[in-house]
């Protein structure tokens, strides 16, 4: 524990002294199980506002599984899931995402037949068009709101680098533009968090350091808080600080990337007990 | 001659005009495109009243109330499967609360010597219109009702569901005797604007106008419904066509593609599809009330799944999914072939007979045969439609800026 962090992982204020700023997301004591399969085990930890934050764990650790309890896709057995303050627990996904918090998913979930663009112009909520009789009776209120959501929708291509794919059906993307698609769909909806799952894998170099320069830019510029799920331990060591390791569905260690991949609890969860560095 | 074509043409002209103006390209100011297209579509009409035959002009017109009455229930189909992919098969169910709910509305209670042989729960002699918006009331009220539980669930239990609803409704229908004369069919469905084509006329049409419906006998009266069918294909077309192609068709089109995505996206998934459901089987309501004023007399066995829920499938699958157009185009064509396979049955009658002597009896089960064989071709070479789905969803959405 003291090769750990500068501060006490179980600080019960989660708030490292290099940065005061407060926690933005809460997961206190999240326990799912399937079956018999205890996917999470009561997991505890904190999101810092404005901090990029890893999630990684060996395979099956439940780190996806976070994700969905944290989003409203799967209800917590038990504990809490707290967004600033407001109590997310048991909330529907729609209603996660009203308050803020978007999730991209592992293998990405794009609206095949619908094209790049009207994928991000579905985002924006309060769309008064999405009520059946507004375009009816309101059409020129709708159709002002829609043309300001095609410029916003047109900016987010431009700022992610898609805009040559605008129109094309997004099924016909590649899988790291698939990935930067998720990402741009989050930007739609001017989030407070963004919780990623892995958005590096399957994604050839070039476009990895697309995304992880947006990464850094969005959460400079915009003060876009992110979480994020991923393997490549490279991407995670130089994006992430902290890191939070999640063994077995509970938090085994949290600290700056340095700290943690020389925790020996670390390594021996990922490589089984044989001692030696994590490849960086 | 001349007068009852002339007569004839302007009931014709509706669905003629409006082709017509839909097929002027958009940079024509719309008021020319109007007239332009109300010009070209009554002459048209003319030309066709003036040339055909009447005889075959009558089948022409039931013919195309018929499709007319199917192009609506496609295009609730097409709400419900095409653009959400909630796979409804109980169709008749919402076409047959449509239909009795206008015939009971509109009808009168029997009185007399009628009272003893019919039975029915209200008759409020209501209009026409107030028939129609009761049959998309209490369609859209039992899509509540069936939606509500199921929509939650995996898309098996809304097929189930709705299979299960559609009998029932069926069954009602064919039992309650106090509900709506069980087994017999409920007679008397008015006739709305029947006033054109009798003696006195419509009193509040002026003078004029009336005069010139005037060559008009009784036996003409399919020519009125023709243009109230067309119309009511035209105004929901039209509804459906402003709403698809807005933020709320997005919303359906990416429930339809990916629940999660779309629930992360903000969207209430559940509230989306049990919208979309009832707006479709509101328009199947609709298409009901359509149906049972050109009836007159309706009874359970009308709304059989074959009829009023398979067919429809198959119009929706031809036409093409997810395209309101393709819709419409996929009921007319597909009634067209439904009954021309009719023909072709009665042409291929020597032949069956010299198979086998009972075969010309079982002729008609041919025609089933024939549209599986169409539905297996669409499914294997056209697996969307004739006219298949547009790329953009949202008007605002297409690739030209501006």
């Amino acid at each position: 524990m003291e090769r750990m962090t500068p501060k006490h992982v179980d600080d019960p204020t989660g708030i490292p002294a290099d940065a005061p700023r407060p926690a933005l997301l809460r997961v206190e004591g999240l326990t799912k199980s399937f079956g018999g399969l205890q996917a999470v085990n009561h997991c505890s930890f904190d999101v810092r506002a404005g901090s990029i934050t890893a999630l990684i764990g060996p395979n099956g650790a439940g780190k996806t599984t976070v994700f969905s309890l944290i989003s409203g896709f799967l209800r917590p057995d038990r504990g809490r899931v707290v967004l600033d303050g407001e109590d997310l627990t048991g909330l529907l996904p729609h209603q996660v995402f009203r308050r803020g918090l978007c999730r991209t998913f592992q293998i990405p979930r794009e609206h095949g037949s619908m094209t790049v663009l009207e994928n991000l112009m579905l985002v924006p909520p309060d769309q008064l068009g999405e009520r059946f009789w507004n375009p009816l009776l309101r059409p020129r209120a709708v159709r002002a709101q829609e043309r300001a959501i095609r410029e916003k929708a047109l900016e987010v291509l431009d700022l992610l680098t898609l805009s040559h794919l605008r129109d094309e059906y997004a099924a016909n993307l590649s899988g790291g533009q698939k990935k930067l698609l998720e990402l741009a769909r989050t930007l739609m909806a001017d989030p407070r968090i963004v919780l990623l799952d892995e958005p590096a894998a399957g994604v050839n170099p070039s476009l990895m350091a697309r995304i992880r320069e947006k990464i850094v830019q969005l959460n400079a510029e915009r003060g876009i808080t992110f979480l994020l799920i991923e393997h490549d331990i490279p991407l995670v060591m130089g994006l992430c600080d902290p890191v939070i390791v999640l063994n077995q569905g509970t938090k085994l260690a949290e600290g700056p990337p340095a700290i943690v991949r020389g925790d020996p609890r670390v390594l021996e969860a990922y490589l089984g007990g044989q001692h030696g560095a994590v490849d960086g | 001659m001349g007068d009852a074509a002339l007569a004839k043409s302007l009931l014709l002209a509706l669905p003629l005009a409006f082709l017509a103006a839909r097929a002027l390209p958009a940079r024509v100011p719309w008021i020319a495109r109007a007239l332009l297209g109300a010009a070209a579509g009554w002459a048209v009409a003319f030309v066709v009243a003036l040339v055909v035959p009447p005889g075959q002009m009558a089948y022409l017109v039931s013919f195309a109330i018929v499709g007319s009455i199917y192009a609506v229930l496609a295009l609730g189909l097409n709400v419900q499967w095409g653009y959400t992919g909630l796979f409804n098969i109980g169709i008749a169910a919402f076409f047959a609360i449509g239909a009795f709910t206008s015939a009971l509305v509109t009808t009168s209670m029997p009185t007399g010597a009628a009272a003893a042989f019919s039975q029915q729960a209200f008759g409020l002699g209501a209009p026409f219109l107030a028939g129609v918006v009761a049959a998309g009331v209490a369609a859209g009220v039992l899509a509540l009702l069936v939606g509500g539980p199921t929509l939650r669930l995996r898309e098996d239990y809304l097929a189930i569901a709705t299979i299960g609803i559609a009998e029932l409704v069926r069954l009602v229908f064919q039992n309650e005797r106090w509900l709506a004369n069980g087994p017999q069919p409920l007679r008397g469905i008015p006739q709305p604007l029947a006033c054109l084509v009798r003696d006195p006329g419509c009193g509040w049409l002026p003078p004029p106008l009336a005069a010139l419906f005037d060559p008009l006998a009784p036996r003409d009266y399919p020519y009125v419904y023709l243009a109230i069918a067309t119309l009511f294909v035209i105004v929901v077309y039209l509804v459906l066509e402003r709403a698809i192609r807005s933020p709320w068709g997005r919303v359906l089109r990416a429930v339809r593609e990916d629940e999660a995505a779309a629930a992360m996206a903000g969207k209430d998934v559940a509230r989306v599809r049990l919208q979309a459901f009832v707006v479709g089987a509101v328009i199947m309501g609709l298409g009901g009330a359509l149906y049972a004023h050109y009836m007159i007399a309706i009874d359970y066995t009308h709304f059989d799944a074959l009829y009023a829920t398979f067919l429809v499938w198959v119009m929706l699958m031809l036409g093409g999914s997810g395209n309101n157009r393709g819709a419409i185009l996929g009921a007319f064509a597909l009634w067209g072939v439904w009954t021309g396979a009719a023909f072709l049955v009665d042409l291929a009658r020597p032949v069956l007979a010299a198979i086998s002597s009972d075969l010309p009896a079982r002729g008609p089960y041919l025609r089933l045969l024939f549209i599986a064989l169409l539905m297996l071709f669409i499914l294997l070479y056209r697996p969307k439609g004739l006219i298949g789905e547009e790329r953009f969803v949202s008007r605002d959405s297409q690739g030209r800026d501006g």
